[in-house]
């Protein structure tokens, strides 16, 4: 056969092979991958998703910089046994301004995905900081330095501004408060009208119990909006899908 | 011994498959038979599950498999089994007086395991997976009989319920001790001498200069909370300060920080992340730990 005769011209040409073997393996990821661009089940619309406010996406690079996704999974897969413990299974959109996001592979420690709201402040900063001294089996390593290291809002703009690039709504007013956001969130005595009305439900709470806004504030903010977002007494997801 | 096989002019009825490189050609050997069925096996199986399951991506949705699997769907059945199977003893839970469930065996049966495992999973981490809580750090023991709001199945499920000093539940019960030192409402000099009356009426080792200047001061400034001889109000929240049961530590430091700086411990509601009869169990369990009024 013509055609297999010409095998011999791709398997003799290096470079030749490369740009075939190339072509053949991109059409394999593109079936793969651009139908999640436009099936309806992976761009669901779900009620009550909003961009991470300031201080919870600093709290989020320090999720990342600490790599809590190492041990930590946020993505509770619908089986009854994770539902029975952690919540509700998680939807593709409380992801969607999760840029990586950060549903991890291994579960060392439990998932996270629905942590926010499930313990309090105080109980965060006691088990960042010593684990041990209140789930005495925990295997997890101490984070209490987070609590020296002071948070000033210095890049938050730019870091935000990079979520905008890849395709995060953070509005103009969003922008221009951002570093005032970043502060008030961390301060209950601070006017924070404004951050609420910009990303809806916002805990505001001296987190680390410290006067000064350190990353250990970032960090429980972050922690404390996981899974929060959506109502699920109002929503119900097409079981459908 | 390799190179004189490789030398060796290859003389097989297969034939080679006339790729030559410097001199080696390649046979033309037929795949082992047990390989290529298994091979054909693997495209037939493929085929059938592509048709039995979701697999190609179409323009509104992936073609759906004639076995109509869902994983959504499965957990949601999954989930109403097992709510089928234990449906009459859990409306039995909720329609129950919460006062007779603790002595209502039939009830117990279901509420004490059922709650036991809504306690490891939901509870356990601050308070413990054997509900002691944790000493000198605020959570409180849960075993013993010293309750700060209440240690009646009534009171145990309302805290469940909705919590305690949050801001996500309204209706979670609140109180606020005033920080004494930071806000200076004591001097010094002052909170040392409530700290030698606290000592006295737990019973440890006091300075008895101090405690006749520390019980005035007691008495108008905490009293109001926690009682005059210091048993403490658990309407309110106000720990029991005459026994050896402490919350935050009960030594001459720990006693003093509390009264400098205060505290203020926060309990999550669980109403929407527990249901009604799984909030039951858990009380009842906890009721049953030792301490339950």
């Amino acid at each position: 056969m013509a055609f297999l005769d010409k095998h011999k011209a791709i398997e003799t040409h290096a470079t030749l092979l490369l740009v075939l073997s190339l072509l053949v393996v991109s059409i394999g990821g593109i079936v793969q991958i651009v139908p999640l661009f436009y099936l309806e089940n992976t761009i669901e619309k779900v009620e009550g998703v909003r961009p991470y406010s300031p201080l919870e996406l600093a709290g989020r690079d320090i999720y990342i910089r600490e790599g809590c996704y190492v041990c930590h999974s946020q993505m509770i897969r619908p089986m009854r046994d994770e539902v029975e413990r952690y919540g509700h299974y998680s939807l593709a959109a409380e992801s969607m301004y999760d840029h990586p996001f950060q549903w991890g592979s291994k579960r060392t420690g439990p998932d996270l995905a629905r942590v926010g709201g499930r313990y309090s402040d105080a109980w965060h900063v006691d088990h960042l900081t010593d684990p041990q001294s209140v789930v005495p089996e925990s295997v997890m390593p101490k984070y209490g330095y987070l609590l020296n290291a002071e948070l000033d809002g210095r890049h938050i703009t730019q870091i935000m501004n990079t979520h905008r690039f890849v395709g995060v709504p953070y509005d103009e007013a969003m922008m221009e408060n951002a570093v005032a956001d970043f502060m008030a969130q961390g301060d209950p005595n601070s006017d924070y009208a404004g951050l609420q009305e910009r990303y809806a439900k916002a805990n505001v709470s001296n987190f680390d119990g410290q006067p000064q806004l350190t990353e250990m504030d970032a960090l429980i903010a972050y922690l404390q909006v996981l899974g929060t977002m959506v109502d699920f007494s109002t929503f119900t997801p097409d079981a459908s899908r | 011994m390799c190179a004189k096989q490789v030398t060796k002019k290859p003389n097989e009825p297969v034939g080679t498959t006339g790729h030559e490189w410097d001199g080696i050609e390649e046979l033309n050997n037929p795949m082992p038979r047990w390989w290529v069925w298994t091979f054909y096996a693997t495209i037939i199986w493929g085929v059938g599950y592509m048709i039995a399951y979701p697999a190609w991506p179409l323009i509104n949705g992936a073609t759906p498999g004639v076995l109509g699997a869902s994983t959504r769907a499965d957990v949601v059945k999954e989930i109403e089994r097992f709510d089928a199977a234990n449906a009459e003893i859990k409306a039995a839970l909720i329609a129950a007086p919460l006062a007779s469930i603790p002595t209502d065996t039939a009830l117990m049966a279901y509420a004490e395991p059922a709650g036991a495992s809504v306690f490891r999973t939901n509870c356990s981490t601050c308070h413990g997976s054997g509900a002691a809580g944790v000493e000198g750090k605020g959570y409180p023991n849960l075993l013993d009989d010293d309750w700060l709001w209440g240690g009646t199945i009534e009171d145990i499920h309302l805290t469940i319920t909705h919590g305690i000093r949050n801001t996500t539940d309204p209706d979670a019960r609140y109180s606020q001790m005033p920080a004494f030192g930071v806000d200076a409402v004591l001097e010094p000099a002052q909170i040392d001498a409530v700290v030698e009356h606290v000592l006295a009426i737990s019973g440890q080792e006091h300075d008895a200069t101090l405690t006749t200047e520390g019980a005035t001061l007691y008495a108008e400034n905490c009293a109001a909370c926690h009682m005059e001889a210091g048993e403490g109000d658990p309407t309110q929240g106000a720990p029991r300060l005459n026994d050896a049961i402490w919350l935050y530590g009960g030594s001459r430091e720990k006693i003093k920080e509390s009264i400098a700086n205060a505290r203020f411990g926060v309990m999550p509601g669980w109403t929407g992340r527990l249901s009604e009869d799984e909030i039951r169990a858990v009380a009842a369990y906890v009721h049953s730990r030792g301490g339950g009024q």
